[in-house]
């Protein structure tokens, strides 16, 4: 439905988008990741249809948005960055003049209205003005206002930012249901909402695409991704380790801490290890020992971004 | 007839807007005091005239104009700036002229109703004596032609910063310079340089001159058109400036 290619945006000299390409089709949730100031909403913002880009090609269910930009934007439902709503407007006037923007009239847009006041849980503040309402309040109306049309793309740039987390909840469930039927674009800061949400994310830095894939896949790129921990006690940590430096395919081992006479001990596997093969050698290799807990862990996406996008710091944040 | 439904969607929003705030009213009771207090009680008054005529009504709109019209206009685009629902507006199935369109129209229509509600003084004239109704319509159209051309001034300022009153200010700076070259001091200055063509180039340049014959009664094409084209000029750029927004 969504398709990228070599998207630039440069703002005076400073190119705040260089070369993103890619593509979201229907049933799908990309999730746009990226620390502040990468070029995330610059790249919204130009699928949308809001700036033209500087180079590269946007189309939007097969109409490129820069020369046919009408029917391409009324196939996307979009949430801008801080939800800007008409201040001077009830919730239910707002979101009639998007319906009618839209193109819906009469019927159809007071069917649209009710059904997306439902979904969005509107209706005790309906009538009310737009600033008399909590921050909540207002991003869910600006966000209703996104769905309102029930259209093929949505492009949610911060959904969640700002709401309390019974709200994020709700917010994180409706787009994960819309996602079965739609193609979503989201950005966010909060990693554990790609891993909750998405099917596919984007990491940005500086404007490039620096990597890709799905969160599973993402998360094994951890140094962590594939390390068994292991707690065991009665025994002293330079004992433990020295054992576990020759069990097979291990590549380094590292105590984590050590109190109460316990011993949590993290050991790095030599290649990419996925079947339980290092935590078995582990479990043999300290069978003398009683062994309280022992995992193999997934990796962590917080320490992936980090590593990708501050690779200076990234090493000191792990060693 | 998709367009026309866009601008009207528009429009009507943008009149909701004034309506729903206290600027409307605070508006129209400010212009409504103030035509009637230069009416009756500036020098040259309407009853020292002694004549049947709103001459000393409509005199002083061009100078009126000048404050006011530029605080309908100046939130226009400001404000949508500044609460950054310009994003929301522009990401929606309509084009930049349409919402230009709409928008001014909007404010156009208003300024009319604010004209409209002076309309106890052309009752008033009626009932004292009988005055030429054709000059008092016609001077009524060139008023509205008048607040339409400020009105467009102020929408293509406003569009240049999200900052209402910069944008205030720059739109009566812009509005005075229309004004004054049609100002007889300014042209009386101007005739002494004995080149009567620049007299004629600057004092045309004027909304006063071209308001001038609509209070005799004259309504001229010429008249009709150069309002007509600024007002085109200013939406014009006014797009202009939106779109080198949106470029970066």
């Amino acid at each position: 439905m969504i398709k990228v290619e070599n998207l630039s945006k440069a703002f005076g000299s400073k190119l705040a988008v260089n070369g993103v390409s890619f593509s979201v089709e229907r049933g799908e949730v990309l999730g746009f990741l990226g620390p502040n100031g990468a070029g995330k909403s610059t790249t919204m913002r130009m699928i949308t249809g809001f700036i033209p880009p500087s180079d590269g090609k946007i189309s939007v269910g097969g109409f490129n948005m820069v020369a046919d930009p009408i029917p391409a934007k009324r196939l996307i439902g979009y949430l801008p960055e801080n939800a800007p709503v008409y201040i001077d407007m009830t919730v239910q006037g707002f979101l009639g003049f998007c319906a009618e923007l839209s193109g819906l009239r009469g019927d159809d847009r007071k069917k649209a209205v009710n059904r997306v006041v439902e979904m969005c849980f509107l209706e005790s503040v309906l009538y009310q003005s737009v600033d008399t309402l909590s921050k909540g309040y207002r991003h869910r109306t600006c966000f209703a206002q996104s769905i309102i049309h029930d259209p093929d793309v949505l492009v949610l740039d911060e959904p969640t930012d700002g709401l309390d987390p019974n709200q994020k909840h709700e917010i994180r469930g409706l787009i994960r249901r819309m996602g079965e039927r739609k193609a979503i674009i989201f950005s966010t800061h909060i990693l554990e909402e790609v891993e909750a949400v998405c099917s596919r994310a984007i990491i940005i830095d500086r404007g490039r695409v620096v990597a890709s894939g799905t969160p599973q896949e993402l998360k094994r790129r951890s140094e962590l991704g594939g390390a068994v921990l292991l707690v065991a006690s009665g025994v002293k940590g330079a004992q433990l380790t020295e054992r576990l430096s020759s069990v097979p395919n291990a590549r380094k081992t590292m105590i984590v801490k050590e109190e109460n006479g316990k011993v949590w001990v993290r050991i790095f596997p030599k290649t990419d290890n996925r079947n339980g093969e290092l935590a078995r050698n582990v479990l043999v290799a300290a069978n003398c020992w009683q062994v309280e807990e022992l995992h193999t862990e997934e990796g962590r996406l917080d320490e992936v971004f980090r590593s990708i996008t501050l690779p200076e710091t990234a090493n000191k944040g792990t060693k | 007839m998709n367009s026309i439904a866009n601008i009207k969607t528009i429009a009507k929003r943008e009149l909701g807007g004034y309506f729903s705030s206290p600027v409307a009213y605070v508006f129209m009771v400010i212009f409504l005091v103030l035509t009637g207090f230069f009416t009756f009680s500036m020098d040259g008054n309407f009853f020292q005239m002694g004549q049947a005529s709103l001459d000393s009504f409509f005199k002083w709109h061009p100078w009126l104009y000048l404050f006011l019209v530029p605080c309908v206009g100046m939130r226009l685009w400001a404000e949508e700036r500044r609460v950054g629902t310009i994003e929301l507006l522009l990401t929606k199935p309509v084009t930049a002229w349409q919402a230009i369109v709409g928008k001014f129209l909007a404010s156009w229509i208003f300024l009319g109703l604010s004209l409209a509600l002076t309309f106890p003084v052309f009752i008033t004239v009626n009932y004292l004596g009988s005055p030429d109704n054709g000059v008092i319509i016609a001077s009524y159209l060139g008023s509205l032609l008048m607040a339409g051309t400020y009105l467009a001034i102020s929408c293509m300022t406003s569009a240049m910063t999200r900052n209402q009153v910069v944008s205030f200010i720059i739109s009566v700076v812009i509005c005075l310079f229309l004004v004054l070259c049609g100002f007889p001091p300014v042209t009386g200055f101007l005739t002494r340089m004995d080149k009567p063509w620049v007299v004629d180039l600057v004092s045309s340049l004027s909304v006063m001159t071209h308001f001038q014959p609509f209070t005799t009664g004259m309504v001229d094409s010429r008249d009709v058109i150069f309002f007509l084209l600024i007002i085109g000029f200013a939406l014009f750029t006014n797009g202009v400036i939106i779109r080198s927004h949106r470029a970066g």
